[in-house]
C-alpha cells in the first residue's frame, strides 16, 4: 500500500513537471528534499532524547505502570491483545494526552516508545499487530482540546476571535476519533476473523 | 477569556510535566540522572533509526507539490467537493495534510492571510488543520523506528480519520459560520 502512495507520488510527481516543463525543479527539489529529512531528524534528536529520558525517570518512578492501571476498561475495549497493566499502555496514554493537549513535538517521542514496547508483544517483527493499528489509529484520529498552532497563527493574522474555531475543532476531531475507533473494531471482529485469526496481538 | 486560559495550559503543561516526572521521581527514590541518560541514549539512538523514512517521505512529497501535480489533482477534485460546500480553496490543504505537517501548516497559514482569518475560508482551514493529522508522517516515522515494513489496515484507518476529520470540519463550519 505505502509502496503505491509513494511510487505515485514520485513518478506522478516527475510526470506532470516533464509536462509543464519544470524538470529542472524537480532535481533541485529532490536534493534539498532530502537534506530536509536529515534535518528534521536532527532537530528531533533533541527532543527524543530529552522526552525518552524524562519518560525512563517516570517509567521507573512507576507513573506509566499507574497509568496503564486507570485506563484498563478502555484497554480491555480498545487493545485486547495488550496484557494488563503492560508499560505500552502507558506510552500509548502519555502519547494520546500529548496530542490532545496539542503538544505535537513531546507527542512523538511517546508514541516511538509506545511503538517500542508495542514491538515487544508482536509476534511477527515485520508486520504490524493489530494493536499497533489500533494504536496508529487513536493516534491520528485522537481528539485535540487545544489547536495551540492553529490559534497562534490566527492571533498572528489579526482575528477578532482566535480562539471561535476550537469548539468545531473538538467537534470534528471527537467525531473523526469515535468513527475511526469503531470501524477498527469491526475490522477486527469481522473483516478479519474470517480469515481464521491470523497474527495475534 | 478562553483563549487566556488555553494559552495558560499549553505555556505550563510541559514545565509542569517535566516536575512532575522528576518530583515523583525523587520520592520513589529513583537515581533521577541515571535513569534520564538511560532514556536519553535510546531516544537518540531511535531518532538516527527513523532518516531514511523521513528521506524518503520528504523526498516523494516535495516532488509532488513543486511539480504541479498537487494543484492538478485539487483542479480535477473541486467540482464534486463543491456540491458538498468544500470551496476549490482548502482543496490543496485537504491532499497535503495528511502527507506533511509543516507544508500544511504553511498553506493553511496563506489561506489565513489571504482571506482573512474570520473570513469563511479562514476558519474552514483553521478547523481542518486542527482536525487532521499528519498520517503518513505519523506511519513512516512510527513504523519505521521499530522496523516494521507491512502496515495492514492501518493506512486504511489513518485515511479514514483524516476523512472523516475533514468531512466533520466542513460540516459544522457550514452550520456554524455561514
Amino acid at each position: 500500500m505505502l509502496n503505491l502512495v509513494w511510487l505515485f507520488l514520485i513518478l506522478g510527481g516527475i510526470a506532470v513537471a516533464a509536462c509543464n516543463g519544470r524538470i529542472d525543479l524537480v532535481t533541485e527539489t529532490i536534493f534539498s528534499a532530502a537534506n530536509d529529512g536529515v534535518r528534521v531528524c536532527l532537530e528531533l534528536i533533541g527532543l527524543m532524547t530529552l522526552w525518552m529520558g524524562m519518560l525512563e525517570v517516570a517509567r521507573q518512578a512507576g507513573l506509566i505502570r499507574l497509568l496503564a492501571r486507570l485506563v484498563r476498561p478502555l484497554t480491555v475495549l480498545l487493545f485486547p491483545d495488550i496484557p494488563p497493566q503492560h508499560p505500552a499502555m502507558g506510552s500509548i496514554i502519555m502519547n494520546i494526552c500529548a496530542n490532545i493537549l496539542g503538544l505535537g513535538n513531546a507527542a512523538t517521542p511517546f508514541g516511538l516508545k509506545a511503538m517500542q514496547e508495542l514491538q515487544k508483544l508482536n509476534p511477527r517483527p515485520d508486520t504490524a499487530s493489530n494493536s499497533m493499528c489500533t494504536f496508529l489509529a487513536l493516534n491520528t484520529s485522537c481528539i485535540v482540546l487545544i489547536p495551540a498552532t492553529i490559534i497562534g497563527v490566527r492571533v498572528a493574522t489579526g482575528s477578532a476571535n482566535a480562539t471561535e474555531i476550537v469548539a468545531p475543532t473538538i467537534f470534528a476531531t471527537g467525531f473523526s476519533m469515535v468513527f475511526v475507533m469503531v470501524a477498527d473494531i469491526i475490522w477486527r471482529t469481522y473483516l478479519q476473523g474470517r480469515r481464521r485469526r491470523p497474527p495475534q496481538c | 477569556m478562553l483563549a487566556l486560559l488555553l494559552g495558560a495550559v499549553s505555556r505550563w503543561a510541559i514545565p509542569a510535566l517535566i516536575c512532575l516526572f522528576l518530583l515523583l521521581g525523587w520520592l520513589r527514590r529513583v537515581p533521577v540522572y541515571e535513569a534520564f541518560i538511560q532514556g536519553g541514549a535510546e531516544g537518540f539512538m531511535t531518532a538516527i533509526r527513523i532518516i531514511p523514512y523521513l528521506v524518503a517521505m520528504f523526498v516523494a512529497i516535495k516532488v509532488f507539490r513543486v511539480s504541479g501535480a498537487m494543484e492538478l489533482l485539487a483542479h480535477a477534485c473541486s467540482p464534486v467537493l463543491r456540491l458538498f460546500g468544500v470551496p476549490a480553496e482548502v482543496l490543496p490543504l485537504a491532499i497535503m495534510r495528511p502527507l506533511s505537517g509543516s507544508s500544511a501548516l504553511g498553506l493553511a497559514t496563506e489561506l489565513i492571510k489571504t482571506y482573512g482569518p474570520d473570513s469563511f475560508v479562514g476558519r474552514l482551514a483553521s478547523v481542518m488543520q486542527g482536525s487532521t493529522d499528519t498520517t503518513f508522517f505519523v506511519l513512516t516515522v512510527y513504523f519505521g523506528s521499530v522496523g516494521v515494513r507491512r502496515f495492514r489496515h492501518a493506512v486504511v484507518l489513518g485515511l479514514l480519520a483524516d476523512l472523516s476529520g475533514l468531512c466533520a470540519s466542513v460540516w459544522i463550519c457550514n452550520h456554524l459560520f455561514r
